[in-house]
């Protein structure tokens, strides 16, 4: 008995040290993920403005104390430009992601509840979509409705709704046919009220780990159809089109141009992404009790 | 008052015919066993006649009416698993008060303490859980009461305070009671008239 209490604890031991271990380093880079985001933004709101007004007497310099990112060919601190680039795309892919989250949260519960023609309505508008090149969709959205910031906001919430909605709806599905939601049902339960109390609380992992992975989808979707001249205008100080100018000049051996805002923009976008990984491993039921 | 099951045949999606030409009453007031065989269909039958599933052949009926599809179903379903009866992401009371609510004397009399209701389903054991079951069953509107195993993982002492509240409120309220079970010797201690399927 006392052998098998010691193997069993033993087992348990094994079993929590890995456990504690991957808690942790999901917590810690969660954390130092959100805090490179947090620093872009108090950066881009402290950086003065006189720094990425023309000044020729600054033109073309080499990164430098004064200039970490160097400057451009109209004496534009790159450094200051790109951090205020970064936190333009940030935001418009906070709002882009969170309206697609939405749209793909409201759609995904009304195909499940809203009854057959509905869900067949929206079946065959994620196909639709799904069908064709997003990229392509995007840009032509982004253009339909006038370019700028409200083009690609509208053309990423647009586009990518369509698998999120689709793994929303087969939860609801399956949440429709629980015991529990059936007991309410006999309870005289109206259909918005369990929608709204028992559906909706199973859905905010998906909520958020949509959002988060949504999210540096859209900031590189924002900065390559402003680097194909359909987004932002030129004069934003947008990451897209910092690249897009910068590629003009990278013949002329102005690597730095290109280099750090890239670099930056790479590093942002990973740690979204580390940060939905993270996050969907915390919540995904069959990792949860490992 | 009387429920009546008439004609009622049964099949899952295009499967065997599970139920074939059933007829079955059950009086209010009228405690009525229910048992045979696993897979025989029990927990199906339990299903239509509380709303669950809609029969493709016969009708349920109450005095000759048919139960309104909308509202609090006057026939009442406990499960035999409650722990996929209530939701996961609910505290206990939220659980407790979802149909009506219960008042102290039903919950002493059923064993739930106080303490329970502010925990989540997974701080209870099957057991407690299901006392919560069916106290939210025993609503003064129910006028039937279907009880599918609901006490076979249960322990005798439990299993017997739980069917006495059962049995007392049915007394009190009325109701008509179908224990649905495989248990003999409960079957023939708790009920007046036994149902055996095939
Ligand atoms: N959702 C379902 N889809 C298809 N077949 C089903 C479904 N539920 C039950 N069945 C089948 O219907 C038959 C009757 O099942 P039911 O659960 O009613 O039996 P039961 O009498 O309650 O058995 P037990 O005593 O083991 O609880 C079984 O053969 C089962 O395989
Ligand atoms: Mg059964």
């Amino acid at each position: 008995m006392t052998e098998i209490l010691t193997v069993l604890s033993k087992k348990k031991f094994i079993n929590i040290l890995p456990k504690l271990n991957r808690r942790h380093s999901t917590l810690l880079r969660v954390t130092f993920s959100s805090l490179i985001l947090l620093c872009i933004i108090a950066a881009s709101m402290l950086l003065s403005n006189d720094r990425i007004a023309t000044n020729f007497d600054l033109k073309n310099l080499p990164p430098s104390m004064a200039h970490p990112f160097g400057t451009d060919w109209l004496g534009r601190d790159m450094f200051t430009r790109t951090i205020k680039g970064l936190s333009l795309s940030i935001y418009i892919g906070i709002i882009a992601s969170l309206s697609s989250v939405i749209i793909a949260l409201i759609l995904g519960m009304g195909a499940a509840t809203l009854g057959k023609a509905f869900d067949t309505f929206v079946t065959w508008l994620v196909d639709l979509f799904l069908g064709m090149p997003h990229l392509v969709a995007l840009i032509l959205i982004a253009f339909t409705v006038g370019g700028g910031a409200k083009g690609v906001i509208i053309g990423v919430a647009c586009t990518h709704w369509t698998s999120l909605t689709r793994v929303i709806r087969a939860e609801v599905l399956q949440l429709r046919s629980a015991e529990f939601v059936q007991i309410s049902r006999q309870m005289g339960k109206k259909p918005l009220w369990i929608a709204i109390h028992h559906i909706l609380p199973h859905l905010v992992p998906q909520f958020f780990i949509g959002f988060v992975l949504l999210f540096p989808h859209a900031i590189l979707h924002e900065a390559s159809i402003t680097f194909l001249g359909f987004g932002l205008s030129p004069h934003k100080p947008a990451i897209g089109v910092i690249l897009s100018e910068s590629m003009k000049y990278l013949s002329t051996g102005m690597w730095w141009l290109a280099f750090f805002p890239g670099l930056l923009l790479f590093v942002t976008v990973r740690a979204f992404d580390s940060i939905g990984e993270n996050l969907r491993l915390l919540f995904d039921p069959h990792n949860a009790h490992e | 008052m009387q429920l009546e099951a008439r004609n009622l045949s049964f099949r899952y999606g295009k499967g065997p015919l599970i139920i074939n030409n059933l007829n079955l009453e059950l009086k209010s007031g009228e405690i009525l066993g229910l048992s045979g065989p696993s897979g025989c269909g029990k927990t199906t039958l339990a299903k239509i006649l509380s709303g669950y599933e809609l029969p493709q052949g016969g009708s349920v009926k109450i005095d000759g009416k048919s139960i309104p599809s909308k509202g609090f179903n006057p026939v009442q379903l406990i499960f035999q698993h409650p722990e996929k009866a209530v939701n996961p992401r609910w505290q206990m009371k939220k659980t407790l008060n979802e149909g009506w609510s219960p008042d102290n004397e039903l919950l002493d009399s059923l064993g739930i303490e106080k303490a329970w209701l502010k925990r989540w389903p997974n701080e209870l054991s099957g057991g407690e859980l299901q006392r919560f079951c069916v106290a939210k069953a025993l609503s003064p509107k129910t006028r039937f009461l279907i009880a599918d195993e609901i006490t076979t993982m249960l322990d005798a002492i439990t299993q017997a305070q739980i069917w006495n509240v059962v049995l007392n409120k049915a007394r009190e309220n009325n109701i008509g009671v179908l224990v649905v079970s495989h248990d003999q010797h409960l079957i023939n201690r708790l009920c007046d008239r036994v149902f055996i399927g095939k």
